[in-house]
């Protein structure tokens, strides 16, 4: 039993890297849809800590996510329809949506003090994660300037969203 | 009677701004696309902070030494007095990236 949640563990750990590692060019409609995958699966999580947490701080954050990425995606959306594009779904935006649907479902059996370390640790991972693709893939790849602008702020809120996030770990410690 | 009310209020503004010391300046800050600007400045106990938010994510300015904690809405523009001199490291709560730091003088 135990080694089996081990191996499960280890399965996981290597998958959320996995989203990512793809050597494939993308294309603009297609980070734009890596993006605001990328932004939903956070608010998706932080609705799920609002209605769950139990520390204040912990729901704080959960507000702060879900306010930050709400106005990021509208931006994104804004964005999008002022360049007539339309964003396109794709392998790394599907196995994001697969490994946050599976992260939820986990999280969704935690509760308490538990659930509370578990969403804020997987926010430092999941941030983490993300701004690594942001800086080394999506970034780069971006042809638009206007996308790759937006997608620079996005990077920069992100990076905050990490560092509060590690901030608010500490405090539950 | 709408006239003279008018009048008073006139009054009464023209009084609270002699009230205000001569020397006390309004420093702005603008925080814009996640970054702080001026990253350092220098000001006076008294003197009125101008907090610019130019992005439409709310934003803090909060002193580590804890001396202040303004909220900065999105798009908006909040005043701050400041009143105790010291040498204040600030950053965003949200977004704790965001730092700069105020020299507060006698």
């Amino acid at each position: 039993m135990f080694i089996r949640l081990g191996a499960a563990i280890a399965a996981m750990a290597l998958a959320s890297g996995a989203a990512f590692a793809q050597g494939a060019k993308l294309t603009d409609p297609q980070i734009a849809h890596i993006a605001y995958t990328a932004g939903n699966i956070d608010i998706a999580a932080a609705k799920q800590a609002q209605s769950k947490a139990t520390s204040k701080d912990v729901k704080a954050f959960a507000d702060d996510m879900v306010r930050d990425h709400e106005a990021v995606n509208k931006q994104a959306l804004d964005l999008v329809k002022k360049l007539n594009v339309t964003p396109e779904d794709n392998d790394t935006s599907k196995a994001l949506s697969k490994q946050a649907a599976d992260k939820l479902a986990e999280l969704g059996r935690l509760s308490g003090a538990a659930y509370d370390k578990a969403y804020v640790a997987n926010e430092v991972a999941y941030h983490k994660t993300v701004n690594g693709a942001l800086e080394k893939q999506l970034i780069p790849s971006s042809s638009n300037a206007e996308l790759k602008s937006l997608l620079q702020t996005g990077l920069k809120i992100f990076q905050g969203h990490e560092q509060h996030a590690e901030h608010v770990a500490a405090s539950l410690k | 009677m709408r006239q003279g009310g008018l009048r008073a209020v006139i009054t009464a503004l023209a009084l609270g701004a002699m009230a205000v010391p001569a020397h006390a300046a309004t420093i702005q800050i603008v925080m814009e696309n996640l970054v702080i600007t001026p990253a350092e400045a220098t000001a006076k106990v008294g003197d009125t902070l101008e907090l610019v938010n130019r992005d439409v994510f709310a934003h803090t300015a909060t002193a580590k030494n804890g001396d202040f904690d303004v909220m900065m809405p999105p798009n908006k523009t909040v005043t701050y007095v400041l009143k105790k001199a010291s040498t204040v490291d600030y950053y965003c709560r949200f977004h704790p990236n965001m730092k700069a730091t105020l020299k507060i003088e006698p």
